[in-house]
């Protein structure tokens, strides 16, 4: 049980390590280009602004998501 | 790090652990965090009107995930997420145009704390009683044991079961939630002050929201956790888009605290499973209060930290 458990935390750990590393990456890579576009967006076209907003959320989102389950899967079946 | 929307500096570590920590809190009870994310957003200098809109944006990214694990689970009622979704959408058209109101008149920031402060006390007191009232009267129903079980008790149960016997047509089932007849402007009611709260408070309104289920609809609480997700989904769509074409969100701070929402949302939705209902009502109760005493600070102290 106690094996079982040390496991789970190394896999956890280790997700947290590829997810911090994936997150700097996307700072670097993806807010420093579209930041400046969101403000010019967001003062001259205030609708779709609106809507790419909730375009980049949600696609975010379902993006972080397959990235999780995968990095979860690939951790554990690798710990097994 | 530089957010031209708004014209704020902020930390994007703060912003990923802030995200973190409410993705944790939101798959874990069903409430968007916006008692924490508002003024985690406000300490850091963001005006009420963007600290509201943004985290409205930021809630729609993390209940998509939170929402998607609760429906793999059997946590969500379809067709109650979609009735409440109209309610909803209609008060957070109110809450966003008060805030309008206010922001205008510029005295937002006063009026929102204010509001605030007395709503996220008032729901610590309340969460409080009622969840040791129901563990006292089954004492060691709490914890879960073995396999996964509905099983949940309410204080409030009477309050429900007189709510399912007013007659006020049009009547629907809510086979899911164990609700045989309930009148769907009840539903639409509960929604609606719900969405009123999240167009002026921020968030999903999860902390209104999610209890009045319980309480008043007598949905069971895991549940009532998922379907609220499920629900904030839509509403929160509706609210960022509103709040956007007003000039209150900064999509780049949300798209920050996403990022670590996203991870905190697995692990909270994973732990729903190891407690019953009145343990995790418990847990929540420090929540709001945390909430609170950040915005009585920036009330008092006028500065950001």
């Amino acid at each position: 049980m106690k094996k079982e458990a040390r496991k789970t935390l190394w896999a956890f750990g280790l997700e947290m390590v590829i997810y911090s590393v994936l997150v700097v990456a996307y700072f670097l890579l993806v807010l420093r280009f579209v930041a400046h576009s969101l403000y010019g967006l967001e003062q001259r076209h205030i609708v779709l602004y609106g809507v790419v907003a909730i375009a980049l959320i949600v696609g975010q989102a379902v993006l972080l998501e397959i990235i999780t389950t995968g990095l979860l899967r690939f951790l554990r079946g690798r710990s097994e | 790090m530089y957010f031209p929307i708004s014209g704020a500096y902020i930390s994007p570590i703060y912003l990923v652990v802030v995200g973190f920590l409410i993705g944790i809190l939101g798959g874990f009870f069903g409430v968007g965090g916006s008692f924490i994310a508002g003024p985690a957003l406000r300490i850091v200098g963001l005006d009420w009107n963007f600290a509201v809109g943004t985290d409205l944006a930021h809630i729609v990214g993390k209940s998509v995930v939170a929402a998607k694990r609760h429906r793999a689970l059997g946590n969500v009622d379809l067709k109650l997420g979609c009735v409440m979704a109209f309610g909803t959408i209609g008060g957070a058209e109110v809450g966003a145009q008060l805030i309008q109101m206010f922001k205008r008149a510029g005295n937002v920031n006063f009026v929102v704390s204010s509001v605030s402060v007395v709503i996220y006390v008032f729901i610590s007191a309340f969460m409080l009683w009622e969840a040791r009232s129901t563990l006292r009267q089954r004492p060691g129903s709490g914890t879960r044991t073995g396999t996964r079980s509905k099983k949940d008790e309410s204080a409030f149960r009477h309050i429900a079961q007189s709510i399912h016997r007013l007659h006020l047509p049009p009547m629907i089932s809510l086979p899911v939630s164990g609700v045989k007849k309930i009148s769907l402007w009840v539903i639409l009611l509960v929604a609606f002050v719900g969405g009123c709260f999240s167009g002026f408070l921020g968030g999903g309104a999860g902390y209104i929201r999610m209890p009045s289920m319980v309480y008043v609809l007598g949905i069971p609480t895991h549940l009532a956790v998922g379907t609220d997700l499920f629900e904030i989904v839509i509403s929160a769509s509706y609210g960022t888009f509103t709040h956007a074409i007003k000039g209150n969100v900064d999509i780049l701070i949300a798209l920050v605290m996403h990022t670590g929402a996203a991870i905190g949302a697995q692990i909270g939705a994973i732990a729903t499973q190891y407690f019953a209902g009145p343990k995790i009502r418990l847990a929540f109760v420090p929540l709001p209060l945390i909430g609170a005493a950040i915005v009585i600070y920036t009330l008092l102290s006028g500065h950001k930290i």
